[in-house]
């Protein structure tokens, strides 16, 4: 079974036309891959769907804006990788989950 | 429909927001000057007025899951099928269903129909935004009214 990072990777490259090979755990989705907020979106949808997941892009947003969180937190993709592997956690561990 | 407006829908048929899914209903005009340059001999409705009736219907459907507390922006139109000719006079039934709802943003895929014929398909993603304007709120409100949506599906769960 794949890493979750290869599984966004896989998803960014899909997605965003963007050679699989320039996508490392290290880029930024923003500052090194160039992906705006609309291609986000796409790639959002991607994610929620293929994880089972809500991201929770207007608090990680809103965190930014407040200065409470840095953009690395959540768009380096080894961050973001380990942010959907939280939130996958933590539905498994719901009730009924 | 006026199309002058932009106002593609005419009313709703059913909203089930247990399966988040709408039926709607959109007359096409016998006559308009679109139809005399789109084409001549040969009118038929536009397939962009076709993407924005399904992305119309897929936004009442929202606004109702979503109680009208924010409103749906068209971002991103995929896989927009244009099937068959739609002409002037024709009733076209559109129904959508909402996909997915994320964080700030919401998926759907619409099928429009002329009888039992379909006749154009989409998946449509909005961004879901608070109202910008007051003013646009009370628009969707006096459109919610004319066009039958039923408020009692929001206001009883």
């Amino acid at each position: 079974m794949s890493s979750t990072f290869d599984q966004i990777a896989n998803i960014i490259a899909e997605t965003c036309d963007i050679p699989r090979d320039t996508i490392k755990p290290e880029s930024h989705a923003i500052d090194d891959l160039g992906i705006d907020s609309l291609d986000f979106l796409d790639i959002a949808f991607a994610i929620d769907k293929a994880f089972g997941i809500k991201m929770p892009l207007e608090k990680w947003t809103q965190e930014v804006n407040d200065g409470k969180a840095t953009t690395e937190q959540y768009f380096v993709l080894q961050n973001l990788a380990d942010r959907i592997d939280e939130l996958v956690a933590a539905k498994n561990a719901a009730p009924g989950a | 429909m006026q199309l002058d407006y932009f106002q593609l829908i005419d009313r709703i048929v059913d909203l089930n927001l247990d399966e988040k899914r709408i039926t709607v209903e959109a007359e096409v005009p016998t006559n308009h000057t679109i139809f005399e340059g789109h084409f001549p001999g040969f009118p038929i409705m536009p397939g962009v007025l076709l993407t924005e009736a399904m992305a119309q219907s897929s936004g009442w459907l929202i606004l109702g899951v979503l109680k009208f507390e924010r409103m749906p922006f068209l971002a991103i139109v995929k896989e927009a099928k244009m099937r068959g000719f739609v002409s002037p006079g024709q009733l076209l039934t559109i129904e959508a269903k909402l996909e997915h709802e994320g964080s700030g943003f919401a998926v759907t895929k619409a099928k429009g129909r002329v009888g039992k014929e379909l006749k154009c398909s989409a998946e449509i993603t909005f961004g879901l935004a608070p109202f910008p304007d007051p003013a646009l709120r009370v628009h969707m409100d006096a459109m919610a009214n004319k066009i039958g949506f039923p408020l009692q599906a929001i206001t009883h769960d």
